[in-house]
């Protein structure tokens, strides 16, 4: 529904949600970026950077608390807008772990670069792009109320999940070969679950905006492709 | 409690009640209600569940009113109106010329927007029901009945040692829980109420609404509200009209999270031009 409210200040504090949602989200694409870059240059600058500019996702998360609880208790918002303030608190949470995430990532990148360099870092860059692309398009079907957008998304995850499997045992042959590399590499895999919990929440935004559009769940069950916890990689015999 | 509404028939079992599926109270089928030549209602089928509170909402004008009013034949104190389409009570049309409209509006029972008690003693004004219906025989009968639905308005704790003392004495609140104990004193099957809280301030309205939920589980109740807040917090379920249409009617949650409708959408959101 397009028209205005009657009460047009109304229009502008639901506004604000979008806005907010939105300014998030970009913080959150460029250190998610950022943090990725820091770790495949071993640029412990940037690394810096990124840890300490996730404050400012967690203060605009802070922002969303006070301005959507303010919304439900003045304005108390009914159907279409109801759920743009309860999807707009929720999603606001989502970001700010991915923001968490990606902080995680830029400290880790940081131990990294005190060891020489491994290989598994080209896959976490491919993994990385996937996941990047999943956040990009599923905050503009937010923006935008695109469901079939959103739907994309969602469906993108198994994919995720699939390359983090195969990364999880790329990992774990590295770390049998050469003992020596066991710290760097369990690093890598705490990089590579990040980057997998970021998929999982790109999709959670993805469901959030199939409710904000529909009033209604998404119910088709999506598909689980992530295999690492069932992962066992043999030593070869010798 | 289900008596019959035929004049010929009361006290006998009545035969028509298998018609009515199970559960449903009141159907209205096709009902349009006409002041002279301007038409307010058109064609509304809506059926009304028992124990269930329904709420009706709408801007002012929409009919939600006047379809309230046809539900008891109240309507028919106006010269100019006229009802077509069929209204069942427990499946008996109640605009079939045999309904005697006094027994009707005791089992069919109204509270109205401003509290009207008779400037009569608080006792006075909850025994008159049973007096003129003929309901009791003694005093010690007539005394149970007031205490009982004095104590279901939840008016009892409040006026029992002032039961002589005038009606119009006692506060908005209190004034509209006694129009609802003399509502309840005739032992009705459903209560209409015309926005029964439009006068009253939050505490007073937070009774009303909290008495609301509990005489559900004995009655069926209608209300008209123009507070979406207070339908959202009261009924099962809500119906939404709009220029004398029935535009929607679903579970009272439902219309409000996820309306089908866009004008129930615009107008529950504060967008209605």
């Amino acid at each position: 529904m397009n028209t205005e409210h009657i009460v047009k200040s109304f229009d502008e504090d639901l506004k604000k949600l979008d806005n907010t949602i939105a300014e998030m989200g970009g913080l959150a694409e460029v250190q998610l970026a950022d943090a990725i870059e820091a770790l495949i240059k071993r640029d412990t600058e940037l690394a810096d950077r990124v840890i300490a500019g996730d404050k400012k996702i967690d203060m605009l998360e802070a922002d969303m608390d006070t301005h959507a609880t303010t919304t439900l208790a003045l304005r108390q918002p009914m159907a279409d807008d109801l759920r743009v303030t309860i999807t707009a608190l929720r999603t606001a949470s989502l970001i700010e772990r991915i923001g968490d995430y990606a902080k995680n990532i830029a400290k880790r990148s940081v131990v990294l670069s005190q060891s020489p360099p491994l290989g598994p870092a080209k896959s976490i860059n491919r993994m990385a792009t996937l996941v990047q692309g999943m956040i990009k398009d599923v905050l503009d079907a937010y923006v935008a109320r695109d469901v079939d957008k959103a739907e994309a998304v969602r469906a993108r995850d198994a994919d995720a999940d699939l390359l983090h499997t195969s990364l999880f045992r790329e990992i774990l042959t590295y770390m049998m070969e050469d003992p020596r590399t066991i710290t760097s590499c369990t690093h890598l895999l705490f990089v590579a679950k990040n980057l997998e919990r970021i998929g999982d929440h790109a999709t959670n935004i993805a469901e959030n905006v199939y409710y904000l559009v529909n009033g209604e769940p998404p119910v088709d069950e999506r598909e689980k492709s992530d295999a690492s916890s069932f992962t066992v990689v043999e030593h070869e015999a010798e | 409690m289900n008596q019959s509404i035929s004049q010929d028939t009361t006290g006998a079992t009545p035969v028509t009640q298998s018609d009515a599926a199970p559960g449903i109270k009141i159907k209205a089928d096709k009902v349009k209600v006409f002041y002279g030549e301007k038409q307010a209602l058109f064609d509304v089928d809506l059926d009304i569940n028992e124990n269930e509170v329904t709420s009706l909402i709408g801007p002012s004008g929409c009919g939600k009113s006047t379809f309230l009013r046809s539900l008891n034949r109240m309507n028919d104190t106006i010269d100019i109106c006229r009802v077509e389409g069929s209204i069942a009570l427990d499946g008996e049309d109640i605009y079939d010329k045999n309904v005697d409209v006094v027994h009707l509006r005791a089992r069919v029972g109204m509270v109205f927007q401003k509290p009207n008690p008779f400037p009569k003693s608080i006792f006075d004004n909850v025994a008159y029901g049973p007096r003129i219906h003929g309901l009791v025989d003694n005093k010690s009968d007539l005394d149970q009945i007031v205490q009982t639905s004095l104590e279901k308005a939840g008016l009892w704790n409040e006026v029992k040692d002032r039961l002589d003392q005038p009606g119009t004495g006692l506060s908005g609140g209190q004034q509209q829980r006694l129009c609802i104990a003399r509502a309840v004193a005739v032992s009705p099957e459903v209560i209409l109420m015309d926005e029964p809280c439009s006068a009253l301030d939050p505490i007073a309205t937070a009774k009303i609404e909290e008495l609301i939920d509990e005489l559900r589980s004995n009655f069926t109740i209608v209300i008209v509200t123009h507070s979406m807040q207070q339908a959202a917090r009261v009924s099962q379920k809500t119906a939404f009209f709009h220029l004398g249409y029935l535009v929607e009617v679903d579970e009272t949650e439902k219309m409000f999270t996820n309306p089908t409708d866009e004008r129930t959408q615009g107008y529950i959101t504060g967008r209605f031009g």
